[in-house]
């Protein structure tokens, strides 16, 4: 066959993809009973089972009495977080109130005498639901952040050097296991102490919760880091010394990109732990996130409190699977295996 | 900023040309401030001032944030997260003298009289209920501690210990709870410098309960009962769960509760702001006992949003609206349950003070004895009616208050009191010859050695 027959036959093939006689074609070549299958699996079941445990709850929440009520079912608990959205819209009307207010004040001052100094200030208002979740995301970042940065090369350093790892060790394996309310007094004291200044860029309770995920969650980036950093090929090593590279320059090319997936996976695992921790730790040290709003609605003692906290569990439920998603498509780019 | 020198010329020029003057509005060194809460319903004059708008009248820009607990309130003032917050009257006056952390605080305002009750569980009132005295077919109030001995005496033959809680260790709920008990001759526990948990000695043992976990831990029968603020005395007869037997109106009649707390270096640095934050406060309370409470059903509508009290308004209005519910169903006029401006409400007296620090004295976080002066020196380094004064005249000259309204020859002591459920007087200049008349609690040169009271 010449050239350009074979040339007018690919060009030919391509126009033919785009032609719909082609797409019917491939349609009816797949087989319907397989397609119906992965939809059942991927979609089918999972709902069927959030519909029995909707069913489960609503039924074994009314018959349960605490001295608050009855136990919020799933209907009650939409109610509260649609107040809760209502509170947050209702909040919103209040600020641009008061910033109304204060324009009308300041240009009535400026009207009096244009050279008046004129202050403009915050809305001082409760933190609403909404403004709480993103509190805790930022500080569930920043602790991480801090984490990661204190993790990894350690971790590197593990890796590398057989000295330091047994050296390390005992540390590590010692300060893992404890929990983040143990953390959170000598936290507390410590910042205090130690984060004085007249105009702080962050409030101590901020400081004070993405210090104890910290301490919490970068256990696991540190462990698989060192794993990672340990289980390179030893020819890439091999090759390093043989080329005589320059230290930073292994680094860089050899040893962090055969790290990252594990580096990654320990990450992933940490923001998940972090999460968990921070929710405890904004308990007590009054950062005002989402543990705060659940330690709050129990003081409350309402009749609503118990609905709201579920709403806040479900929260947390939600935006750790998020967080969890995002991390894992993260780590899925960095790897290059067939396991995606 | 830029606007520190302008501020700091300001106060320079008013203090060099008047010092008393203070109709025309001081600049303030510190107009955004973070103040802590306790979701009880005695926080309303600062809910209050915030909604009502006496606080922002004053140029000031006020964030309240609930707390955790008394603890936590009163580490984050120390350390400057909040600038000043709502306290019980014996948390100055412990920091002060070393029990717990140590910090120099002050007052100027007293937040309110009254305002808390104890609460026993539904099987200690079905043993105590027998032998009340009754009339018209309920049980005769105040109800003495007497009644309650009984029932610990069961207990214990039952070899089961008698536990009530209260807030914090230096609450006014401890102290009254004690005195209470102590009247009917039972005795609640001593500190000693080595042991503080106060149950030396005890009939009935005393321990810190957060207040929103009392009513869980009353019906799940870890305590017997519990001496708190409101809404929790009125939540547990909304429950079912126990029965109040007293309120602290009726162990001491008009009993100082609550105080508004800044640390000694604030007051220092931010004169005009803390009198510009008392004037608010003083204008709250006003609004809060005017007219015979005309204005409780609105204090009540905003104290039940979440983000202050937060209970069922049912609830709060049951203590606040001039009645108070002891067997559900009972419910009794109180309009003394709450006072937050009558009275001289909001005055802070120096023998409210030493009330405190002897009532200390007497269970012993106070170990050794000391002399009627140390009393007296504690109490005015701590309680600051010459900062509530001139808030007070600033209001007066600006046609906010009446004159009438305020104690202006007072020398900081309330006239002897006896209006106690075991009708002993008080007189705030005398604490020691007042700890002799108490037949349980230290007295003279006694203290805790061990688990014995010696001298």
């Amino acid at each position: 066959m010449s050239v350009e027959t074979m040339a007018e036959k690919i060009q030919l093939k391509d126009q033919a993809l785009l032609k719909p006689s082609w797409i019917l074609k491939k349609l009816s070549e797949t087989d319907p009973a397989q397609w119906v299958a992965s939809i059942w699996r991927n979609l089918g079941i999972p709902l069927i089972s959030i519909g029995v445990f909707l069913l489960l709850w609503a039924q074994t929440s009314s018959n349960i009495v605490t001295s608050l009520g009855t136990l919020p079912g799933p209907v009650q608990v939409y109610e509260e977080m649609q107040g809760l959205l209502a509170d947050h819209i209702a909040q919103g009307a209040q600020k641009d109130a008061f910033h109304a207010r204060q324009e009308e004040r300041n240009a009535k001052l400026l009207a009096a005498d244009p050279e008046a100094k004129i202050i403009w200030r915050e809305y001082t208002g409760k933190p609403t639901y909404v403004d709480q979740i993103i509190t805790s995301l930022k500080t569930v970042f920043m602790g991480f952040f801090i984490a990661t940065l204190v993790a990894v090369p350690l971790g590197i350093i593990c890796g590398l050097s057989p000295v330091a790892n047994t050296a390390l060790n005992p540390m590590i394996q010692i300060f893992r296991p404890v929990s983040p309310l143990a953390w959170l007094p000598i936290v507390t004291m410590l910042v205090s102490a130690l984060y004085v200044s007249e105009d702080p860029m962050f409030q101590k309770s901020f400081i004070t919760s993405a210090i104890t995920v910290t301490l919490c969650s970068l256990w696991p980036t540190l462990i698989n880091t060192s794993v990672g950093v340990a289980s390179i090929d030893k020819d890439l090593l091999n090759v390093g010394k043989v080329l005589d590279l320059k230290w930073h320059t292994q680094l860089i090319k050899l040893v962090l990109p055969s790290a990252l997936p594990f580096i990654f996976t320990g990450m992933r695992l940490s923001l998940g732990v972090g999460w968990m921790v921070l929710i405890a730790a904004e308990m007590l040290a009054q950062n005002p996130g989402l543990g705060k709003f659940v330690w709050d609605e129990f003081q409350n003692g309402s009749s609503h409190s118990l609905g709201r906290i579920m709403v806040a569990v479900f929260t947390i439920g939600i935006i750790g699977f998020l967080l969890d998603r995002m991390m894992g498509k993260l780590q899925s780019m960095v790897t290059f295996s067939d396991k995606r | 900023m830029p606007t520190l020198k302008n501020i700091a010329a300001g106060i320079l020029l008013c203090l060099s040309a008047a010092t008393a003057a203070l109709a025309e509005k001081l600049p303030l060194e510190k107009p955004e401030l973070k103040l802590g809460f306790i979701k009880l319903t005695d926080m309303a004059p600062l809910a209050i001032a915030y909604e009502k708008g006496f606080f922002e009248d004053e140029g000031l820009y006020i964030t309240l944030e609930p707390q955790a607990n008394w603890k936590v309130l009163l580490d984050r003032v120390i350390t400057g997260e909040l600038d000043g917050a709502h306290m019980l009257a014996g948390q100055p006056l412990g920091a002060a003298i070393g029990f717990g952390t140590k910090a120099d605080i002050v007052t100027a305002f007293s937040m309110d009289l009254n305002g808390n009750g104890t609460t026993v569980s539904n099987e200690v009132w079905a043993m105590m209920k027998p032998s009340l005295p009754m009339e018209d077919g309920k049980p005769k109030h105040p109800i003495r501690s007497e009644y309650l001995k009984p029932v610990i005496e069961k207990f214990k033959a039952e070899g089961k210990p008698f536990k009530m809680a209260m807030v914090f260790p230096v609450s006014t709920h401890n102290y009254e709870l004690r005195y209470w008990l102590a009247a009917g001759g039972i005795n609640p526990g001593f500190y000693s410098p080595s042991d503080i948990t106060g149950q030396i000695q005890a009939d009935v043992l005393l321990s810190v309960t957060p207040p929103p976990q009392m009513p869980a831990t009353l019906e799940a029968g870890t305590i017997h009962g519990y001496s708190v603020g409101e809404p929790w005395n009125q939540q547990a007869v909304a429950k079912g769960i126990g029965v109040p037997v007293i309120t602290d109106n009726e162990i001491w009649k008009n009993n100082p509760e609550k105080v508004f707390g800044v640390t000694a270096k604030w007051a220092e640095e931010n004169p005009n702001t803390h009198l510009a934050l008392v004037r608010a406060l003083i204008r709250a309370g006003m609004w809060l006992d005017e007219n015979n409470g005309v204005n409780r059903a609105e204090a009540v509508k905003i104290l039940s949003r979440s983000d202050y009290v937060g209970a069922d308004a049912a609830v709060l209005a049951n203590s606040m609206t001039g009645t108070f519910e002891y067997e559900k169903g009972d419910k009794r006029p109180a309009p003394d349950f709450n006072i937050f401006f009558r009275q001289f409400a909001t005055y802070p007296y120096y023998s409210d003070a030493v009330w405190y620090l002897s009532q200390m004295r007497r269970w012993g976080q106070i170990s050794e004895a000391k002399a009627d002066e140390w009393y007296a020196e504690n109490a005015k380094k701590v309680y600051r009616p010459d900062i509530y004064l001139k808030a007070a005249q600033s209001l007066v000259d600006d046609g906010l208050a009446k004159k009438e309204d305020f104690p202006w020859d007072s020398d900081g002591y309330r006239p002897p009191a006896s209006e106690f459920i075991d009708g002993l007087t008080y007189d705030g200049r005398k604490p020691n010859e007042y700890l002799k008349q108490f037949p349980i609690g230290l007295k003279d040169n006694q203290t805790v050695q061990g688990s014995d009271v010696s001298g």
